[in-house]
């Protein structure tokens, strides 16, 4: 019976090949491109596991078990750098998450179709810039000598406030820079929704006699909701991601003990400092809990919105 | 009867408010551009002073003249166009004809492809096991490799392949009846009928590969090779004002703010040049995208 079966399927396998050859052409560098440069550094994971040395390579290290993870988590700087990225993503929650929302809603309350048209294609623009020219930016306008920002607060009387060596500053430099560069064109998923909004809620809200402020709250934004708890669930599902290339370029060691994350702790261990074991090992407990928060988030929305996310 | 009749006058300060809100969001994101534009063509004198705020003062090109005179400046450039163009298009050459190929329902294993490439979405190795790869693949320090490394992502198959999932079946059919071959039928109708979605993707690389400098600051050591970006981060990250070398540039008529100023137009521009269409096709692109499997 198994034999049966297994020849069969052996026989429609190489009439399908016969038959579509062409397709298995066309999809066969892309199949091979996915294996060798995302899933082979699957298997590389190992030497979270193992005493690796680049002498010897990733099979020949012996293996330790789960000493590196031990480690990690006896290293102060690990868990620093876990409980900023931490912070700094529910500190964007907090902050950042509704910008995007707030500027859909009154993107849509400005009824001059070609000032509307400008200021989008303004607060768009900044998603298209590098972060390195937004860094940029920001070190030149918070520079304590010359910045822009600093002079500004001179004409009060202010001294100069060290933005980029002082801890407590990193996050809200971090954040409001984020919010600058990316708000705006996060706010194109939320317009999107709000033109789906069927006019005659707001015909008849109108004959109700409604404000616009009214129609707003009661009309707008409960018809957007299901949109925004969806892009809270990814947000929440991208919880300990944050925007690392963004960090390394901003933070500095005076600034670590607030701004050091998991992925800027790995790059320095790992790629600076060619402790690979110890940092797949801190990439590997990343990865394990982004995807348990990625896929919870998906089962969540599934239920939310019948529609999955991926 | 106009619609500002029915508003009542509550509702016109609702409007203004709302405009005047909207208005400063505007003005706070485009400062920035404006200011670094007028520093750039500033003397250095003037801005280190404090007395450039929004329009340029003692106005002078001596900061564009020094950058492009530098010789690193131009091989980053250069560098960057290669990597922008040679990128995209390797993209496009492996990502077109393999999510044609998973749009197409009889393909066998077709399922199992596409969980694999879905899969990536959700989790990968990480940084350090993705570099070792790439040193075990001798692809440190070259320029194909910085090309090839980066030429796929999820994302981008998907959006791709739901595009051509959605072609119309009567153009396939009639392509079919003249004896159409899959290579035909994917070079003469499916490619120009999925032109906007194709499009968009090529966007999205252009702008990733444009602004990217992290994999390339890890993975390239010669100086030749590096792109636009990581020059940059040298100089405006990696160098502060206090530097040797910025105290070096300080002259009456540029200084290290309005080289940088000048180095940061000089990238801005191209990405303004593309700017009208991304837009459009980005937005299109995300809202397409977000809708996936």
């Amino acid at each position: 019976m198994m034999q049966v079966r297994l020849s069969h399927y052996m026989r429609t396998l190489g009439e399908d090949l016969r038959r579509d050859w062409q397709l298995y052409l066309l999809v066969a560098p892309m199949i091979i491109w996915f294996l060798v440069f995302l899933y082979k550094p699957m298997h590389g994971l190992q030497i979270a596991f193992k005493d690796f040395s680049i002498f010897r390579g990733i099979e020949a290290s012996p293996w330790v078990g789960l000493a590196h993870f031990q480690e990690l988590f006896a290293n102060e700087l690990f868990i620093r750098s876990f409980w900023n990225t931490i912070t700094i993503s529910f500190l964007g929650l907090v902050f950042a998450f509704p910008v995007p929302i707030i500027l859909a809603l009154m993107f849509n309350e400005v009824q001059n179709a070609l000032a509307r048209r400008w200021a989008q294609t303004i607060v768009y623009l900044p998603h298209f810039i590098s972060v390195v020219i937004v860094a940029g930016i920001v070190i030149n306008f918070l520079s304590p000598s010359t910045g822009i920002v600093n002079t500004a607060l001179g004409w009060f009387g202010i001294a100069p406030i060290y933005f980029l060596t002082q801890p407590e500053w990193f996050r809200p430099v971090f954040i409001g820079s984020s919010i600058w560069k990316e708000a705006g064109f996060e706010s194109i998923v939320y317009l999107a929704a709000i033109a789906g909004v069927s006019p005659t809620l707001y015909e008849s809200a109108r004959v109700d006699g409604a404000s616009r402020w009214q129609m707003v709250w009661r009309i707008t934004l409960p018809c957007i909701l299901p949109t925004i708890i969806i892009m809270l669930i990814i947000r929440i599902g991208n919880l300990v991601e944050v925007g690392f290339e963004y960090i390394i370029l901003l933070y500095r060691p005076s600034t670590y003990q607030t701004a050091d994350v998991v992925s800027t702790f790995i790059y320095r261990t790992g790629l600076q400092g060619t402790q690979y074991d110890l940092a797949t090992a801190a990439g590997l407990f990343n990865a394990v809990i982004a995807f348990v928060l990625v896929y919870t988030a998906n089962r969540i929305s599934r239920k939310v919105s019948s529609t999955s996310l991926w | 009867m106009s619609t500002s009749n029915l508003y009542t006058r509550g509702d016109k300060i609702f409007g203004y408010a709302n405009a005047f809100l909207l208005g400063l969001f505007v003005l706070s994101t485009l400062y920035p551009f404006i200011y670094i534009l007028s520093a750039s063509v500033s003397s250095g004198a003037a801005v280190t002073s404090g007395r450039v705020v929004l329009w340029p003062v003692d106005l002078t090109l001596a900061a564009y003249e020094r950058v492009l005179s530098d010789r690193m400046f131009w091989i980053s450039y250069g560098n960057t166009f290669i990597y922008t163009f040679g990128g995209t298009a390797m993209s496009l050459l492996i990502m077109v004809p393999g999510a044609y190929a998973l749009s197409r329902k009889r393909l066998r294993g077709r399922t199992f492809f596409n969980l694999m490439i879905a899969f990536t979405l959700w989790f990968n190795a990480g940084m350090i096991p993705f570099f070792l790869n790439m040193r075990d693949l001798g692809l440190l320090d070259s320029r194909f490799g910085i090309i090839i490394g980066f030429a796929c992502n999820a994302f981008n198959v998907i959006l791709l392949r739901n595009f051509f999932e959605a072609v119309p079946k009567s153009f396939e059919e009639a392509a079919k009846m003249d004896g159409a071959s899959e290579l035909q039928l994917l070079w003469k109708v499916f490619i120009p009928l999925s032109k906007p979605a194709i499009v968009t993707v090529a966007l999205f690389c252009i702008v990733s590969r444009w602004n990217g400098y992290f994999w390339s600051m890890v993975l390239l050591r010669g100086e030749e090779k590096i792109p636009l970006q990581v020059y940059l981060k040298r100089i405006i990250v990696d160098l502060n004002s206090n530097d040797e070398f910025a105290s070096s540039l300080l002259t009456a008529q540029y200084s290290f703010e309005t080289i940088t100023a000048a180095i940061m137009v000089a990238s801005i521009i191209p990405v303004l040049i593309i700017y009208p269409y991304a837009q459009k096709y980005f937005s299109k692109g995300i809202l397409l995208g977000g809708v996936k499997e």
